[in-house]
């Protein structure tokens, strides 16, 4: 499979080994999607998650990272990608439906905007909150005033 | 507002769908946050036809706590009793689930006595989550006594709970590396007489329920999905293995003891209401096989692996799932090397299971949508985190 890839992408595949156990691929994001519908199409038909982690030091600050599964083969692999700030990436709900409510809670905690999402809004925050709370520079005291004062009729919500 | 009735009769039978007495065709409703059907404070809007649904959109987010934001805050054990404060019915599950995640990221083993311990206790929580499911999800249909019935057998899990850890619900049972409390006297007749207490019990559930010709009026053929529908929306657990998908994480891929047990996997063929009913009554019968021969083989020894005060994984990157009383559970954790988690995200299996709302309920009554949440056995806490 890695082999394939490799052929495929060249250096696009940066990185294919094992830790722990657990198998992962770090991709440029350019070739990221496609392959995933390659993933998808060699029998990991099961998105387990999406998710990301913030590293505010870096040039490319968010990884973004899907973890599949194959019921065929009983074998788990990760994806992963680095994005900058701002930087958006297509979206995967017509490769699994599943990844809807997934891409929608990344959005909401990390502000990666998916593009052709159906239907891209915060899902566990209230519309209209400010920030992104799984950002690293988003404090955890920090929290949107304005939104509690109107909504919930007090000063602050600490 | 009068019909012509000539016009009114000729529009049936065109099969179109029928007016409302607002003449239009679709009618939206709002069920939630706050109604007793829907466990917890769920909001749905449901877009109709008179009693057909055309669609769904749910609502979530009324019991988000920010558990993951939380994590990175807190050391690894400190974060370990907000686990169980996500599926709440099933905290037990949840805390294996983290602990073992821990576990793998420090390349630590929990001795033979502790993995034994986490299935006893497991699976008498899988038990009681599924109790609970039944009792609910009865109620929520009309059946009344089988609540009362769920909560009764109920009480002798939290009360085993509560002896071996002095909590019910929120239990904290496990810490990583093994187990804090050994287990104390007569643990195992408490648990064995359980074991052989409940399968009459069963079957009184199931005389209750499994021949009811409203319970079956009311169960089968609704909120249908199929297997290939199942794992396009990633949804897991009794509801997958009642599409007549043979999957479960504790044979797939073993953990804690799991490998050294006999049980089955109950599967369903129709993927409707009924089969999941079936499939967990089956599930709870292959959890006290599990428990009995857990308890008669569990071995003597040592109860903590040894685990340093301060933990400090090596940084890196993992992810662990267990198969929760409502399916694939999974934690991703990764560590920089400090006593701190970078980042834990935790998969819901009820978050991404009720996303099958929608494909499950169209087409279909507005009773049938209470049936369908009842039956995807969600818990809000585990969906909004």
């Amino acid at each position: 499979m890695v082999t394939k890839l490799r052929r495929r992408y060249g250096s696009g595949v940066r990185e294919a080994s094992t830790y722990l156990g657990e198998n992962y691929l770090v991709l440029e994001s350019s070739i990221t999607l496609e392959t995933l519908q390659v993933l998808r199409d060699d029998e990991f038909d099961y998105c387990v998650d999406i998710t990301a982690v913030h590293y505010p030091s870096r040039e490319k600050q968010f990884d973004l990272i899907w973890i599949l599964y194959s019921f065929a083969r009983n074998e788990r692999i990760r994806v992963k990608t680095e994005l900058a700030d701002g930087e958006s990436f297509p979206s995967s709900t017509e490769i699994w439906p599943t990844t809807n409510w997934l891409e929608r809670e990344v959005f909401d905690m990390f502000g990666i905007r998916f593009d052709g999402h159906p239907d891209l809004k915060r899902i566990l925050l209230p519309d209209g909150w400010k920030g992104y709370p799984l950002r690293k520079d988003y404090g955890i005291i920090q929290q949107d005033q304005e939104w509690v004062q109107i909504n919930l009729g007090i000063e602050s919500g600490q | 507002m009068t019909k012509d009735p000539a016009a009114y009769l000729s529009h049936l039978e065109a099969g179109e769908p029928d007016k409302t007495f607002l003449d239009s065709n679709e009618l939206i409703i709002n069920m939630g946050p706050q109604h007793p059907a829907t466990h917890g404070v769920l909001r749905v809007i449901l877009k109709l036809d008179g009693e057909k649904v055309l669609g769904t959109e749910c609502v979530i987010g009324y019991l988000h706590r920010g558990v993951e934001k939380i994590a990175e805050n807190r050391t690894y054990t400190m974060f370990n009793p907000y686990v169980d404060r996500m599926d709440y019915v099933a905290a037990v599950s949840n805390g294996l689930g983290y602990c073992e995640a821990i576990e793998k990221l420090l390349n630590i083993q929990a001795p033979p006595r502790a993995n034994y311990i986490r299935v006893i206790l497991t699976e008498l929580n899988r038990i009681a989550s599924h109790q609970l499911w039944l009792g609910t999800h009865a109620l929520d249909i009309g059946a009344m006594t089988p609540l009362f019935y769920t909560f009764r057998d109920r009480e002798e899990i939290l009360k085993i709970f509560e002896k071996y850890c002095g909590a019910r619900l929120t239990t904290h049972a496990f810490r990583i590396g093994g187990c804090q409390y050994e287990t104390y006297e007569g643990f195992e007749q408490d648990v064995k007489k359980y074991v052989d207490f409940l399968p009459p019990k069963i079957n009184e559930y199931e005389e209750l329920l499994t021949t009811n010709r409203i319970w079956v009026e009311r169960t089968r053929s609704v909120g249908k999905i199929s297997a290939a529908d199942c794992k396009a929306l990633g949804v897991t657990g009794p509801v997958l293995r009642a599409s007549g998908v043979k999957w479960d994480l504790r044979k797939a891929q073993p953990y804690a003891a799991y490998s050294e047990f006999d049980f089955d996997i109950p599967t369903g063929q129709n993927g409707d209401t009924y089969d999941r009913y079936l499939v967990r009554m089956e599930e709870m019968r292959q959890s006290l096989r599990i428990i009995r021969q857990a308890v008669e083989r569990i071995p003597e020894g040592p109860i903590m692996a040894k685990v340093a005060k301060v933990m400090k994984p090596p940084a890196g990157e993992i992810y662990h799932s267990i198969e929760a009383p409502k399916g694939e559970l999974g934690y991703f954790v990764v560590s920089d090397g400090s006593t701190q988690p970078y980042r834990v995200r935790v998969r819901p299996p009820s978050f991404v299971n009720l996303q099958a709302l929608d494909v499950m309920v169209r087409g279909q009554l507005v009773a049938d949508v209470i049936a369908v949440i009842g039956t995807l056995d969600i818990v809000l806490g585990e969906v909004d985190r």
